[in-house]
């Protein structure tokens, strides 16, 4: 069987030898007044409360080209009932697919067009908006509706290009509260606010790449100032693949941070799977020659003690048995960390069944811990099933243990091709769930409520002539500037570029003290919410009189969150309630002082003390007074 | 080369746009490669709607999505090869079970099952049995189906030819001993046709219900399929022998409602629930599993086969929608174009302003049937209350009690395809045949719950289950 590397020890060398390749769907919210298609408010943060609920079913349709897409025809099995909370002030009858869409909002197609360009996308000339089928219910007309701005752009990294494969504007979907049994709950405050999706190509070679390349691609969108920030804005799912695999798309990624790990147990997984496909090729078991039985096994298991199959008995459910011919051993087969191929069978059934009160089946190849011993041998003899065979057993409702039961039969088929094309849920710990067969281009369908919209050049130049600079060519410039190459790629898609280049121009401190200052140390203070009263024009200003008072680089953070925090106290008197200026700019200062002082005719000692008592008067503290004294007394000399 | 090449293979475009195809020589479901100056695209040329303009041609991308691309940023178009869809929907044989009633499905338009039409964009209905039961086959289950299109049409472009055919047809079906009828109708008329069904078509023995959806069957959370089956299986099982609108009852997906073919009326321009009984309550309401009577006096099915067709129709007659400060040379007019008869939605209790008084006595010196509406929809026509009312009656206007504006209009197209004569054309109108006027009106049959206040909020809170 294959080794599972821990993520600790795993090296780009582990994952060139998979063959991995990792793409990034990044999803994020546009800062619009409004929703997309409808005018309610598209406002965050969301509410927990709502006014009224509405109830729908979902039923799959035929896409445009005649096919019923594989996942639409997944959620049709699991006959969801789905239940739509709303709120008067953010929901309108579009939201609930009770009207017809409004015009698409031109701010939030404006801002979408400017992160294509950005990305260097080839821009489609007109828009034509389609409907991507969502059948679990995420958004009330079964579709999401969606269109593509521009195809084939790119983002620079390290020594390469990231390809971009598209991008597009699309409404964003409900957020889902609770989905038990049969029964899914959404609310709809999220729905209709636009998003932008961003689709890499798969470059990215190692689990730190991905998140890497999903750090970048977020701070271009939020460079613009025009995207929502905070918990949910923006969200990603990965594609992953390995050699001989295929691709799966973990989904509803929230922090970057987590990317890696997930990354990483899903080339793993891959790789487990494939070394399923081959143990099972070894054994000789074929499309032609899988064989799998099922039996009604609720009398042999009456009275038994394993709880999970006791209730269910107590709760009149039927038990079946499916007998795998040929399987021993591959239930238990490790895939992800803690984690074995059971719970692939698992995931299928708790999702496309509703069996979703864990455990929901229970193995031959985990005896020990589930039936009696006595038990599994009456089920074996039942089902005739000898060394070589893996016996799963599974309970629910008449409806849905025949469903479970299909699935159980389905996935275990699925094993023989190795890694089935899968949407999975991304989990705390770092692995992931399946979460619905993944779809294809057969979802898609031109959308008949809205006409198609022509992209102008006129339009096109007016968002151009915004862009001031590409983010690529403000990085030459910065690194022309002496800035590590680091350094100045971060800062070209901050949203700090335009404050260090105004810093740069009218201040005189080196770019590199000013790019760390910005990037690192002022954008801390404004996380941890120091900088109540910042603004671009007073951190100029601030940085202007600590220049002028030769304030130290290392000093100019203390000084901006004294002039921009809760005090904010003016520059000047903040660089002198910090006690920050330089002794040279102080001896200058005393300097100035004396000359202004109208020197009385007395004698010389006396005259010495009365200048000094002058002097101290004014700059005590700031210098040591022997320092003082011996300025005056070269003055007065 | 042109003879061989069908007008499909530039189905939709024109102008510019066909220039630039047959300049690259490339066409309808082309694959191709394209390089113009905003880029590269690759995918498949699709038809264009005709409403469209003639500066982009369509492609399919690779992942499913449709662009336009300008004509103008064209720079070269390399073919890769062919790829046309065959858009189907899967057609499995009805399954055929004799202890199951037998209901025929007429189809006259809308969209019941569908599919998109290239030519505008929009959806067109597909509709076979075997289609049917690809797309709803829960039909199964409830009985055996027979369908036959009488028409393509959308709802707005119903007229006495195709209401006279349908009626035709509903008395063929009843003959040969059909079960049920179902009618698939769009919904903008729906209540029109229904009314003049409800007079063509009398005392039919079995339900004869229209049926459609307000979200067109290709999008998942379509209507089409509940209504579908809530009719089908009243029209198999129910009991209610009458002329019917079967359509989603409340805000939720949950169940449908019987509607009496005169007293319906579309309601919402978009909502599902936009069919309501009107001055009244619905017959029935009906889900999976359940068939709810909400009153008791209808026609009941019958097993004879026995039922009167009256396909009388004269369409010289005109909805005048009273506003104030109307000018009588509305009514002037339809005096001119030889209208026979003139509805009028009136406001209130039925009245209009006093300046039309003589074109109204005109109308009636010239013979002309003029009967009064109102346009509140909900309430009696009283034109005893006030001046303006016996001042108008004594014009000859008749008042319709409780008629609906657009019923009143059928019945009186239909009555003066029977005869002009003045009396018998009166006793037509105001005698009910299909329940289109009622006697009373109960103290439920107006209710329009307002947003807001609190007991109605407290009853929308929580979807009952």
């Amino acid at each position: 069987m294959v080794e599972i590397k821990r993520f600790e020890d795993a090296t780009p060398a582990d994952y060139a030898a998979l063959g991995m390749k990792s793409g990034l769907e990044i999803h994020q919210q546009l800062a619009t007044s409004k929703k997309l298609f409808c005018r309610c408010p598209a406002v965050r943060p969301y509410s927990e409360e709502y006014d009224a609920e509405i109830l729908r079913h979902m039923r799959p349709t035929l896409s445009e080209l005649g096919e019923y897409d594989g996942t639409a025809l997944m959620e049709f099995k699991t006959k969801k009932e789905i239940i739509y909370q709303i709120r008067r002030e953010t929901v309108c009858t579009y939201e609930m697919d009770d009207t017809p869409p409004f015009e698409l909002n031109q701010d939030a197609l404006d801002i979408a067009l400017e992160i294509t360009m950005l990305l260097g996308c080839n821009l489609v000339s007109e828009v034509h908006i389609a409907r991507k089928q969502y059948l679990d219910g995420s958004i009330p007309t079964g579709f999401q509706r969606t269109t593509i701005l521009g195809v084939d752009g790119w983002i620079p990294y390290k020594d390469r290009r990231i390809g971009i494969i598209q991008l597009g504007l699309e409404e964003d979907a409900c957020r889902e509260v609770s989905d038990v049994g049969h029964l899914r709950t959404y609310r709809t405050d999220r729905l209709g606010i636009p998003l932008i999706e961003t689709v890499t190509y798969p470059d990215m070679k190692t689990p730190q790449e991905v998140a890497e390349v999903a750090q970048i691609l977020r701070r271009l969108a939020r460079a613009t100032g025009k995207v929502n920030t905070g918990i949910g804005a923006a969200r990603q799912d990965v594609n992953v693949s390995i050699e001989g695999g295929r691709r799966v798309e973990i989904k509803g990624v929230c922090r970057i941070p987590l990317i890696p790990l997930l990354v990483h147990n899903e080339a793993y997984r891959q790789a487990a799977l494939l070394g399923i496909k081959r143990e099972l090729a070894s054994r000789g078991i074929t499309n032609a020659s899988f064989k799998a039985d099922v039996f009604e096994v609720d009398e042999l298991v009456a009275g038994t003690r394993y709880y999970p199959l006791a209730n269910a008995l107590h709760d009149n459910l039927k038990v079946r048995a499916v007998a795998l011919r040929g399987y021993r051993g591959i239930l238990s087969t490790k895939t992800q960390p803690e984690t074995t191929f059971a719970k692939e069978i698992s995931d299928r059934v708790r999702v496309i069944a509703c069996l979703d009160r864990l455990p929901n089946i229970a193995h031959s190849d985990m005896e020990g811990e589930t039936l009696s011993s006595t038990e599994w041998t009456k089920i074996k003899k039942h089902a005739r099933v000898g060394d070589r065979d893996a016996i799963v057993v599974v309970w629910g409702s008449a409806q849905d243990v025949e469903t479970g039961v299909k699935e159980i039969i389905i996935r275990a088929r699925e094993a023989m091709d190795g890694v089935p094309n899968e949407t999975r849920q991304a989990l705390p710990d770092g692995t992931h769930g399946f979460e619905r067969i993944l779809p294809g281009a057969d979802r898609m369908y031109p959308d008949t409520d809205l006409p198609p919209l022509a992209i102008t050049e006129d339009r096109i130049q007016r968002i151009k002539s915004t862009i001031a600079e590409l983010p690529w060519d403000r990085e030459a410039r910065y690194r022309a500037m002496g800035l590590p190459a680091e350094m100045a790629a971060r800062l070209a898609i901050s949203g700090e570029k335009h404050l260090f280049d105004r810093s740069v121009k009218e201040t005189g401190y080196p770019p590199i003290l000013l790019a760390s200052l910005f990037i690192d140390k002022v954008r801390s203070l404004e996380r941890e919410g120091k900088l109540t009263a910042a603004s671009d024009e007073r951190i100029v200003a601030t940085l202007k009189a600590g220049l002028a008072h030769g304030v130290d680089g290392g000093n100019l953070v203390a000084l901006i969150e004294k002039t921009c925090g809760p005090e904010a106290i003016e520059p000047e008197a903040a660089v002198e309630a910090l006690g920050l200026e330089s002794p040279r700019t102080i001896e200058k200062q005393i300097a100035a002082f004396m000359k202004k002082i109208d020197l009385p005719k007395i004698e010389k000692d006396k005259l010495d003390r009365h200048v000094m008592g002058l002097v101290m008067r004014e700059f005590r503290g700031k210098l040591p007074g022997k320092t003082i004294a011996s300025i005056v007394e070269r003055f007065l000399s | 080369m042109a003879d061989v090449i069908s007008s499909d293979y530039y189905k939709g475009y024109r102008g510019d746009a066909l220039a630039a195809l047959k300049r690259f020589q490339v066409g309808v479901w082309s694959d191709v490669e394209i390089d113009s100056t905003r880029g590269q695209f690759t995918g498949i040329i699709l038809p264009r709607s005709e409403t469209f303009d003639d500066k982009h041609i369509v492609i399919k991308l690779r992942n499913g999505y449709n662009v336009g691309l300008a004509v103008h940023t064209l720079k070269s178009v390399k073919e890769l090869g062919r790829k046309e869809a065959h858009y189907k929907i899967p057609e499995k044989e009805f399954p055929h079970d004799p202890s199951k009633p037998l209901v025929k499905l007429l189809g006259t338009g809308g969209t019941i099952a569908s599919r998109l039409d290239y030519r505008t964009g929009a959806v067109i209905p597909a509709f076979s049995p075997g289609e049917l039961y690809g797309s709803v086959p829960e039909l199964a289950d409830i009985c055996n189906i027979e369908t036959e299109k009488l028409y393509g049409v959308f709802s707005e472009n119903m007229g006495p030819e195709q209401w006279i055919g349908t009626a035709k047809a509903i008395g063929r079906e009843i003959e040969r001993g059909v079960d049920g009828i179902i009618i698939g109708h769009g919904t903008d008329t729906m209540h029109h046709t229904a009314a003049i069904l409800s007079f063509m078509v009398q005392d039919p023995p079995i339900p004869i219900i229209m049926v459609g959806s307000q979200r067109s069957s290709d999008r998942p959370s379509s209507d089409a399929a509940i209504n579908l089956i809530n009719a089908t299986s009243s029209a198999a099982h129910g009991d209610i022998a009458e002329v019917m609108v079967c359509m989603f009852g409340p805000t939720s997906d949950d169940y449908g409602l019987l509607h009496r073919g005169t007293r319906v009326r579309k309601m919402h321009s978009s909502y599902r629930s936009t069919f309501r009984t009107i001055g009244d309550v619905p017959l029935a309401m009906v889900d999976r599993k359940r068939f709810i009577h909400l009153r008791q006096d209808y026609k009941r099915r019958r097993s004879d086969r026995t039922v009167k067709i009256n396909t009388a129709f004269d369409d010289r007659v005109s909805i005048v929608y009273y506003y104030p400060n109307m000018k009588p040379d509305i009514i002037d007019s339809l005096i001119d174009h030889d209208y026979k008869g003139i509805i009028i939605a009136g406001t209130g209790l039925g009245h209009v302003n006093k300046p039309l008084y003589p074109s109204l006595k005109k109308a009636f010196e010239r013979g002309i049937h003029v009967y009064m509406t109102v346009q509140t929809l909900w309430g009696y026509v009283q034109m005893y209350v006030y001046d303006t009312g016996r001042d108008m009656m004594n014009l000859g206007v008749i008042p319709g009690a409780n008629l609906l504006p657009e019923v009143a209009y059928m019945k009186l197209c239909w009555a003066l395809g029977q005869t002009h004569d003045r009396e018998e054309v009166k006793r037509i109108m105001l005698t009910s045949i299909a329940g289109e006027i009622t006697e009373r009106e109960p103290y439920n049959g107006y209710l329009i719950y307002q947003g807001g206040i609190p007991e109605v909020e407290e009853f929308i809170s929580k979807h009952k289950r």
